[in-house]
């Protein structure tokens, strides 16, 4: 890479992130994200995992907060902050994980069904509308029962079934590229199909590919959550949904016991609601398009 | 291949596309089931008691080569030979007690949410970056970020004095009883689905701002308030209409986990049920069954778009 490109490069850079942080709210949903990534990896020092071991727990289960346990305990005596610090990890895991699965997926499907048309298009398009029509949960919740329980099944789970969305709006984004006029240029200079894809078609599709990732980890992160209340998550490794399943079948609700509760969906809500945040203004800096639509 | 044109093509092509995707769903719920590892009779079972003579017929069932049971299963996926492992009973008997229950609370819940949610997104829509747009806006998005059982299971907590378990009192079930047992899970239900059709109607309002008709119908000399009526809002609400049909996966999504939390009696609790045992010709066949329900409502999504927006069959 010479220096000309670098340097254009460099002031693209910079101008969007000055575009980015001109969206406040997208300055928001990055301060709660920092707090939440920062929670998850400072873990073992903000609370003991030892905690986390149903047969090493000393305190009363169902206690309400207090001073030793701010949020309480759950029925075996674990106190729930421990609990909801290390779900932050799991949580946020599986859902970039997933993500990253999603994503991969949808635009290795989208830039070849873009690219070769014809059949290929055909079939691979055949393909994602089938995913697409599919009702998620109970696709989800058929494919889990199938694999063992574990935190690599429930990614994979969700990884082979948020991918659709991405493989159209990527197929429908290559179709465009190919049509530009550098791209027959290309193809006169004896480009190969993995060169124009790689070099021409994806740093194009890029943007879009960034936007549609962190609007899908909000979505994953809610799939993760649903699927583990329902008792289809990794029953060793505590995520908000599991403790959420574990207060539902301890009677949580009928006791009142709103400090189980409320903790784990409020941080969820957060969660995906700083990632939908994040996500819709990359979207709105990284296509022009919108840009005069963004209020 | 001949190309069919025009309206009579498109429902063609739409229709034959749903009826493949339907064959696809058949194989792959038959086929899933049967590429797992060990012994199926003990998936089947999971180690509960069955009664000898029902093991056999079982096993002489899993014993015959699998192109056999396909075709077999392909000739009647509604058999009433399809019995649940748990209930001991068809799973189609079973299915068939539990779709009106959903039915009921399903179709409260999209009515309200979307009577509710296209008026919101109008008003917010309209008066784009006002301050009602902004509170409405702030409201969807973190309404729409909250699971829905979450919601469920902190109404219960908010409002103990309100039945918060199954769709009627023992020895009552009145009109009135249900109804009274109705009201969290539908506003549980009712408060995700409005998110999402409020910033539908919304965004689809605003796309319809920038049209040059708008333009003309203000030059005539109409009234913002007829402009609005007459002129925007019909056209906005194409799009919203057909979202709210395609969005027949995502409600089921939301039934089965509102329905788990309040015990209530439809298939949304029967899946729940079927997974924790896992019961798989239950689970089998509910999954066929909300498979077929998304892909006709896609299906008449589809139809129902090119009949009130001629263009797109056209094309």
């Amino acid at each position: 890479m010479n220096r000309i490109t670098r340097a254009r490069r460099r002031t693209a850079l910079v101008r969007f992130w000055r575009d980015l942080r001109g969206h406040r709210t997208a300055v928001a949903g990055m301060t709660i994200l920092g707090v939440f990534v920062l929670v998850a990896l400072l873990a073992p020092i903000l609370a003991d995992p030892i905690g986390l071991d149903v047969t090493k727990s000393t305190a009363a289960g169902h206690m309400g907060p207090s001073w030793s346990y701010p949020l309480g305990t759950d029925e075996n005596g674990r106190s729930i902050l421990t609990l909801l610090i290390y779900g932050t990890r799991i949580s946020l895991l599986v859902g970039v994980t997933a993500t990253l699965i999603a994503i991969a997926l949808g635009t290795v499907v989208g830039i070849a069904a873009g690219f070769y048309g014809g059949w290929v298009r055909s079939m691979l398009m055949g393909v994602t509308d089938w995913f697409l029509v599919i009702p998620f949960l109970p696709l989800a919740i058929v494919l889990a029962t199938v694999l063992e329980r574990s935190l690599f099944n429930i990614i994979l789970v969700i990884g082979i079934t948020s991918w659709p969305g991405t493989a159209r709006l990527i197929c429908a984004q290559t179709l465009s590229v190919r049509a530009r006029p550098y791209m027959e240029r290309a193809r006169a200079l004896g480009a190969s199909d993995w060169h124009q894809m790689t070099r021409h078609v994806l740093p194009n599709v890029m943007p879009l590919v960034l936007a549609n990732l962190v609007l899908t980890v909000s979505i994953a992160i809610l799939s993760e959550t649903t699927l583990s209340f329902l008792g289809l998550g990794d029953p060793t490794r505590p995520s908000w949904g599991y403790i959420l399943e574990n207060a539902f079948g301890a009677g949580a609700m009928s006791n009142g016991e709103w400090w189980y509760v409320m903790p784990p969906g409020i941080c969820v809500v957060l969660v995906v609601l700083a990632f939908t945040m994040v996500g819709r203004a990359l979207e709105a800096t990284l296509n022009p398009r919108l840009k005069e639509g963004a209020a | 291949m001949a190309v069919l044109k025009g309206t009579s093509g498109y429902v063609v092509r739409k229709v034959t596309w749903s009826l493949g995707t339907v064959l696809f769903v058949l194989v792959f719920n038959f086929f899933l089931f049967r590429m797992l590892p060990g012994d199926p009779i003990s998936l089947y079972t999971k180690g509960r008691n069955m009664p000898a003579e029902q093991l056999v017929k079982l096993r002489a069932q899993l014993n015959r080569p699998l192109p056999e049971q396909f075709l077999t299963y392909l000739r009647n996926p509604f058999a009433s030979t399809i019995n649940s492992t748990r209930f001991n009973r068809p799973v189609w008997d079973m299915i068939g007690e539990r779709v009106w229950p959903t039915i009921l609370l399903v179709g409260t819940a999209v009515l309200i949410a979307s009577v509710l949610g296209v008026w919101l997104g109008i008003r917010a829509g309209w008066r784009r970056g006002s301050a009602f747009d902004s509170v409405t806006t702030g409201i969807t998005n973190t309404l729409y970020a909250a699971p829905e059982f979450w919601v469920g299971m902190m109404l219960i907590i908010a409002v103990p004095f309100l039945p918060s378990g199954g769709m009627s009192n023992p020895g009552e079930g009145g009109v009135l009883d249900v109804a009274k047992h109705m009201i969290l899970p539908v506003i549980s239900l009712s408060v995700v689905y409005l998110a999402e059709y409020t910033s539908i109607m919304r965004a689809s309002l605003v796309d319809e701002l920038r049209q040059d008709y708008l333009t003309l119908a203000r030059a005539k000399g109409l009234r913002e308030d007829l402009v609005r009526r007459r002129h925007a809002v019909p056209n906005a609400l194409l799009p919203t209409m057909t979202l709210i049909f395609l969005n027949f996966g995502f409600v089921i999504g939301g039934a089965i986990t509102v329905e788990a939390v309040y015990s209530w009696p439809g298939l949304g609790l029967l899946s729940y049920d079927a997974l924790r045992g896992p019961d798989v010709p239950l689970l089998q066949a509910v999954f066929l069954l909300f498979s077929i329900g998304v892909i006709v409502f896609t299906l008449i999504a589809d139809l129902l778009y090119a009949v009130i927006d001629p263009r797109v069959s056209a094309a």
